[in-house]
């Protein structure tokens, strides 16, 4: 069977990559670009962890054929703070996008595996609902699983990160 | 998991995609959001020659409402899309409640309503509201369409009238008559979010009393396929509306369903709650209506 050639937008640059019609748009952010922060958990769209942005929207990208990524924008976590990941992690001399930065803060972090996830999903939570409630912060967090916080400091971080967002506009 | 393989189909016309599925029939299957079918391929559950998405076919993801056809949701209109939508939440309120209540955030991103329609699950979240307001399914073959009520559209789990070489189109949910209120309830062994262990969708039109002039009722998960709660309606229409009336019709929806007990619910504990949320229904159903 054949490959097809398409571009893919990912974090503003264009790539160009030759993939199976039945390889998930997981699949080809993590094996052939490289880009390891979105995580692959369940497979099967109910953990979150592979959680990305398709023109601002939240997607499971392990649901989603990277063959139908095509002429769309996609954002992960490694787009939120570019400065950060050229500067392989260190995280004292660069910008951090407020929520990582919130997340980091409230403790919202333990393994981490998560955490992409998480924020990617803040990110869309926060771009319709600047002002979130509680209730509306757990509710955007339906489709994100957590094994280790017990979700109160992840709800924590992002109220901190809407108020430091709202505050600074 | 690595997917099964596949030819991927993407036609940008009706035509062409219904000249596929004749082409191919048997193997060949239909990808909308890909948020069922992406997990049955997944799972081995299906293993087709040919996936065709209809995401490129244009026109199909509009929403609009018109005061003589009433709302149509074109089949690529995602969950999220009816969840917020101001022509829905205007005019169809309970169909942005069952959106907003079906699955997760990412997966209403991805999702549509027509997908959750053409699954078939009896436990599908957009079924019960819709066959309460008696939409209509237009489903075309690239050469003629017809309109499928949505009583006649399920025929058991996974099953639909739909001919093989036939898209749903659109859904058309006409206009709802003066002091008409509807409503839409669920259960779930976890949360919102959760797949229904049971869920009602009712509409009901007042007569300027307080009496009910007709009523339908819609219970999922309770079936091969989403049930109509017959005796309940027979029994209220010409009732004045009370906690005695609403409370008898619930009775009688319970006689109605035939569950199965599952990893969600047991059979008994189904038949109770279809009891609970019939009466929950048509409670606030028979309020907004007079409202
Ligand atoms: C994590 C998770 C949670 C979920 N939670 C819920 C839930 O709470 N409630 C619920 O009801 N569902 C739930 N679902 C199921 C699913 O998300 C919905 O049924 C969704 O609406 C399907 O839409 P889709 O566009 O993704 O469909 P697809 O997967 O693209 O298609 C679904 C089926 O319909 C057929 N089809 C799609 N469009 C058409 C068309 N226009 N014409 C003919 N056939 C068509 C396809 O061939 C396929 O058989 C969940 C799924 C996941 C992965
Ligand atoms: S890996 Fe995609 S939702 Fe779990
Ligand atoms: S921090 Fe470990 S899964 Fe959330």
């Amino acid at each position: 069977m054949k490959k097809e050639l398409i571009t893919l937008n990912v974090n503003g640059d264009d790539h160009e990559i030759a993939v199976f019609p039945w390889q998930t748009l997981n699949e080809v952010l993590r094996d052939e670009l490289h880009l390891t922060g979105t995580k692959l958990g369940c497979g099967t769209g109910d953990c979150g962890a592979c959680t990305v942005l398709i023109d601002g929207k939240s997607v499971s990208s392990c649901l989603t054929l990277a063959i139908e990524a095509e002429g769309v924008k996609i954002t992960t976590i490694e787009g939120l703070a570019p400065e950060a990941v050229a500067a392989a992690g260190d995280l004292e001399s660069c910008e951090l996008d407020p929520i990582q930065e919130s997340f980091i803060n409230k403790g919202a972090i333990q393994c981490g595996f998560c955490s992409p996830g998480m924020i990617m999903s803040s990110k869309f939570l926060l771009s319709h609902t600047p002002k979130p409630t509680e209730a509306e912060i757990r509710a955007g967090l339906s489709g994100n699983l957590c094994r280790c916080t017990g979700y109160n400091k992840i709800v924590d971080a992002i109220a901190d990160a809407a108020e430091k967002i709202n505050d600074a506009q | 998991m690595t997917l099964p393989q596949f030819t991927y189909l993407a036609p940008t016309s009706l035509k062409e995609a219904c000249d596929l599925l004749r082409e191919h029939q048997g193997k060949i299957k239909i990808k909308a959001g890909g948020t069922d079918m992406i997990v049955r391929l997944s799972h081995r559950a299906v293993k087709p020659d040919y996936l065709m998405s209809i995401k490129k076919i244009p026109g199909l993801d509009k929403i609009s409402y018109d005061a003589a056809t009433g709302l149509t949701i074109g089949a690529l209109a995602l969950l999220r899309d009816v969840e917020i939508n101001e022509d829905v939440l205007a005019h169809a309120p309970m169909l942005a409640r069952a959106a907003h209540q079906t699955a997760t955030v990412q997966i209403r991103n991805m999702g549509t309503v027509m997908g959750n329609i053409c699954n078939a699950s009896p436990s599908a979240d957009n079924i019960p509201t819709l066959v309460a307001m008696n939409a209509v399914i237009i489903a075309a073959n690239g050469n003629s369409e017809r309109e499928i009520p949505i009583d006649e559209f399920f025929l058991g789990p996974g099953r639909s009238a739909l001919a093989a070489d036939e898209i749903a189109t659109a859904i058309r949910v006409p206009v709802t008559a003066a002091l008409t209120g509807t409503s839409y309830q669920k259960i779930s062994p976890r949360s919102k979010v959760d797949i229904a262990a049971v869920n009602i969708g009712a509409m009901l039109t007042l007569d300027g009393a307080k009496k009910c002039s007709a009523v339908r009722i819609s219970m999922g998960a309770v079936g091969p396929t989403p049930l109509r709660g017959a005796k309940a309606e027979a029994y209220l229409v010409n009732k004045e509306i009370c906690a005695e009336t609403l409370a008898e019709a619930g009775r009688l929806a319970a006689e109605d369903a035939s569950p199965i007990s599952d990893v969600r619910a047991s059979r008994e504990y189904r038949k109770l709650m279809v009891e609970v949320l019939t009466t929950r229904a048509l409670k606030e159903a028979a309020d907004l209506a007079a409202a």
